[in-house]
């Protein structure tokens, strides 16, 4: 069963907080205020409508709690959840900056028919990670939900921001993996790829956009040079007048058009950005299994020592062993002293390799699980994406057999 | 005495002339008189002057002159065809020949079937001819010289066939033309052997008797006409307002072929940048494939829907942009003749001397602007029916095709939308309502 404000959402009606509430972004508006420097901003809030699901099936259709949002308390949400669930694959919020525009789409963020979108998008994220089988049953995403003062605060006593500031360091360093779960590294080239090839589809699509735009509005020439031609015709006159009228309705139906369009451009866009979200779990493995060899050739050099120093064979070079065949052999209660410190270090070492070597199993379990589910609905989704892109084709087609049939009649009486 | 052939042959075995209604507003009374429903075949012209028409019997029956017969597809007697373009190789030149099939039952001819070869120089002049013989009467305009914007050179591919075309349009509206149909010298164009034409081309007045017609028609101009009848005014006013609109939708048309191709262009790209997709995909991998087949399949509609523009409305509205400037010379050329007229008058009117030869020259130009303001205004009729025609036929058949595009793009999606249902109905998965 599929809900959800989008028709093509997947969500499942049974996890646990859709199961209780209806979610929705109903509205946005403008306000203005100081921001942080004590300057005026305008800046656009979006309000979150929760119902509990029970009252809606009664009839008795009770006012929705509500609260005001700005777009970058979404923002702070998601920077939490990816901190906090790293496992997952966390949905994406709509674009910050409207991207892949053509020309007649304003870029500006304060255009109404941006603002509208975003408004969608924001509804679309929130319903998506409420029937998030893990991310749904978080707090914190439950009082964004549904406290509107203090959240902010709240927010920041999980200290996620320490964390989120060492997460954002480790994705972006660069290291080798001796042996990664070749799993990730397939879905990290994949990620890669799907988010080329979306960008690549969405330029395309942006360009072929404002070419059909041109092709249809030119259209309306014809309009208007029948009508002034009309005007010095006898029998011509009627015909080419309304022939006309058609041409000029030709011309307009490309603004609908086009304004659905954008709804696919949007829902290809989320895809890009899950890319990203997929990418960053996949890192993560990464990191986890770098961190997990780094302990284990750790203990491996340390046992060597060990047994060097028991053997009094050499293999690792070290500066004190030079030193002392150089200056003479170290005492046997120096040795002795070396030794146990060392076996305390092994035994630290194969408890650490042990720990992390627990955390990186877990971690593949838990983010293969929910890989799994998001590959489920990427192919659900944009196998419903192509399927409306057809259906607007078609609406299209039909509307230029209209016209120009229309056209036609008018045209035959000349 | 300039030559006027006055022939009152009987024509065989044609039906009665109808004056049809839409004229019956612009042409002088007629007297119900048998000798009105005769005419001749035979317009001869004996010298090419501008001044000397060929006429038959009176002015007034020149319009009887004209058939306007609504099965005139039935009646036709005479198919010419324009085809098979070849290139000629000369020391000096290189040019394109046409050839130029003719198939008539017109006692005229000495045969039923011609086949000639001709270039664009002997269309110029069988245009040039006309034109010289019957001043007042519209001649389909050719196909420019050069096209200065976008064609490169005269022996490209496009250019050439464009060309045929147009060609082939011209001497069929000869062919159709009343009496542009029964010109000597549009006889001698279909039948003639190269080097028949080339003699025959080097008959007709000399380079002075030429030179002395320009200068005639220079002073006229330049007299300018005094009492121009409201029609002709009018004809000139919508002259004006048709060259603006037809031009305007020419270059309408043009933009919309240009925009068409760019947009092409843009989706060219769609198809492959799916195709990509469907490789890094599984599921996926089938539905990404099918709509990069749909968008293929669009695109090379969509190439075909600018192939018919190009071919079909860009000439038919160039042509008639075209028209304006021979419409506009045959306004200027019966100007030329009615000042002509009004300047005989005055100097009949104010000179003493000479007054027989002047009144003779008087009565002439008089007959020769009554000719001429009748022979235009059945022309401009028949101009305007065949505009009508032309133009309503152009852009119902631009419709009809723009449906056509539509209808395929449509099934294209329809069975894709057919085949993803189809997939989902067998996998089980949820309806799609």
């Amino acid at each position: 069963q599929f809900l959800g404000g989008l028709g093509f959402v997947m969500v499942e009606k049974g996890t646990s907080l859709l199961k209780m509430m209806e979610i929705s972004v109903a509205e946005a508006e403008k306000r203005t205020g100081k921001n942080a420097v004590n300057m005026q901003e305008t800046y656009t809030v979006y309000l979150i409508e929760t119902r509990p699901v029970d009252a809606a099936s009664e009839g008795t259709n009770p006012v929705p709690d509500s609260l005001w949002r700005r777009y970058s308390e979404f923002e702070l949400l998601r920077n939490y959840l990816l901190v906090t669930y790293p496992f997952s694959v966390v949905p994406p919020l709509p674009e910050k900056r409207a991207e892949f525009v053509w020309h007649k789409l304003s870029a500006d963020n304060m255009d109404p028919d941006f603002v509208e979108r975003r408004r969608v998008g924001l509804e679309n994220f929130l319903l998506r990670v409420a029937s998030h089988p893990d991310l749904s049953s978080d707090k914190i995403f439950y009082s964004f939900l549904t406290e509107e003062n203090g959240w902010k605060e709240t927010v920041f006593e999980t200290g996620f921001q320490a964390k989120a500031d060492s997460r954002l360091k480790a994705l972006n360093a660069t290291f080798r993996v001796k042996n990664p779960d070749k799993r990730f590294a397939e879905m990290k080239h994949y990620g890669d790829e799907l988010q080329s090839v979306i960008s690549q589809l969405l330029r395309v699509r942006a360009r072929a956009a404002d070419r059909l735009y041109g092709v249809y509005k030119v259209h309306g020439n014809y309009g208007r040079v029948f009508s002034e031609w009309s005007a010095i015709e006898k029998e011509m006159g009627d015909g080419l007048q309304s022939a006309g009228h058609h041409m000029d309705a030709y011309a307009a139906s490309v603004d609908d058009i086009l304004e659905e369009e954008e709804h696919y451009a949007d829902q290809l866009k989320e895809y890009l950005f899950y890319a990203d979200a997929l990418r960053a779990v996949c890192r993560k493995h990464e990191l986890t299994q770098y961190e997990l060899e780094m302990a284990a050739q750790d203990l491996t050099s340390k046992k060597q020592q060990r047994e060097e120093l028991a053997t009094g064979t050499i293999r690792t070079f070290s500066l004190k062993g030079m030193t002392s065949k150089l200056f003479g052999q170290e005492t046997p209660e120096q040795r002795e002293a070396k030794v146990k410190m060392l076996e305390t270090q092994i035994e630290e070492g194969e408890e650490l390799v042990k720990e992390r070597n627990t955390e990186c199993e877990e971690f593949v379990k838990s983010a293969w699980v929910d890989i799994e589910r998001f590959k489920e609905q990427k192919d659900h989704d944009l196998r419903e994406a192509l399927i409306s892109y057809a259906i607007m084709q078609i609406s299209m087609c039909k509307k230029g057999i209209q016209v120009w049939n229309n056209a036609k009649e008018c045209f035959s009486k000349m | 005495m300039s030559g006027f052939v006055v022939d009152s042959t009987v024509s065989s075995g044609n039906s009665s002339v109808a004056i049809p209604t839409d004229i019956s507003g612009q042409i002088l009374d007629l007297d119900e008189d048998d000798d009105l429903e005769v005419f001749s075949k035979d317009t001869t012209v004996t010298d090419g002057s501008s001044f000397n028409a060929s006429m038959q019997t009176s002015p007034a029956s020149m319009i009887n002159q004209y058939k306007f017969e609504e099965d005139a597809e039935d009646t036709k007697d005479i198919f010419v065809t324009v085809d098979n373009p070849e290139s000629h190789v000369t020391a000096i030149e290189t040019y394109i020949t046409y050839r130029v099939v003719t198939k008539t039952t017109r006692s005229e001819f000495d045969s039923s079937e011609f086949e000639v070869r001709r270039r664009y120089q002997d269309f110029l002049w069988l245009k040039g001819r006309l034109e010289e013989a019957h001043p007042t009467l519209i001649v389909h305009p050719l196909p420019e010289k050069f096209v200065v914007k976008g064609m490169v050179e005269r022996f490209n591919e496009d250019f050439i066939e464009t060309r045929r075309r147009a060609l082939h349009r011209f001497l069929n509206k000869i062919a159709e033309h009343p009496i542009f149909s029964s010109s000597e010298d549009f006889k001698i164009f279909l039948t003639a052997a190269p080097g028949e034409l080339t003699s025959y081309k080097k008959q007709g007045p000399g380079f002075l008797s030429r030179m002395g017609e320009t200068v005639k028609a220079v002073a006229a101009a330049v007299r300018g006409v005094r009492n121009r009848p409201q029609e002709f005014t009018e004809m000139q006013e919508y002259v004006e307002a048709f060259s603006q609109k037809i031009s305007s939708l020419d270059k309408v048309t043009q933009r919309i072929v240009r925009e068409q191709k760019e947009y092409l262009e843009e989706l060219k790209e769609c198809g492959p940048t799916y195709a990509l997709w469907s490789q890094s995909e599984e599921e996926l991998a089938e539905p990404l494939k099918d709509v990069a087949g749909c968008v293929d399949r669009c695109c090379k509609e969509t190439e075909e829907q600018v192939k018919n523009l190009n071919d079909n409305l860009i000439p038919v509205l160039h042509e008639y942009a075209l028209c304006t400037d021979t419409l506009k010379a045959v306004l200027r050329r019966r100007d030329n003749i009615q000042a002509d007229f009004e300047a005989k008058t005055e100097a009949l009117a104010t000179k003493k001397a000479d007054r027989d030869t002047m009144r003779d020259d008087l009565d002439k130009a008089e007959d020769r602007l009554e000719w001429a303001n009748n022979a235009l205004k059945s022309d401009w009729t028949r101009w305007q029916k065949d505009m009508r025609t032309d133009l309503r036929s152009a852009f119902v058949d631009t419709a009809e095709r723009n449906v056509n595009y539509y209808e395929k793009c449509l099934a294209v999606w329809e069975s894709f939308l057919h085949s993803q249902r189809t997939d989902a109905e067998g996998n089980g998965n949820v309806d799609f309502s």
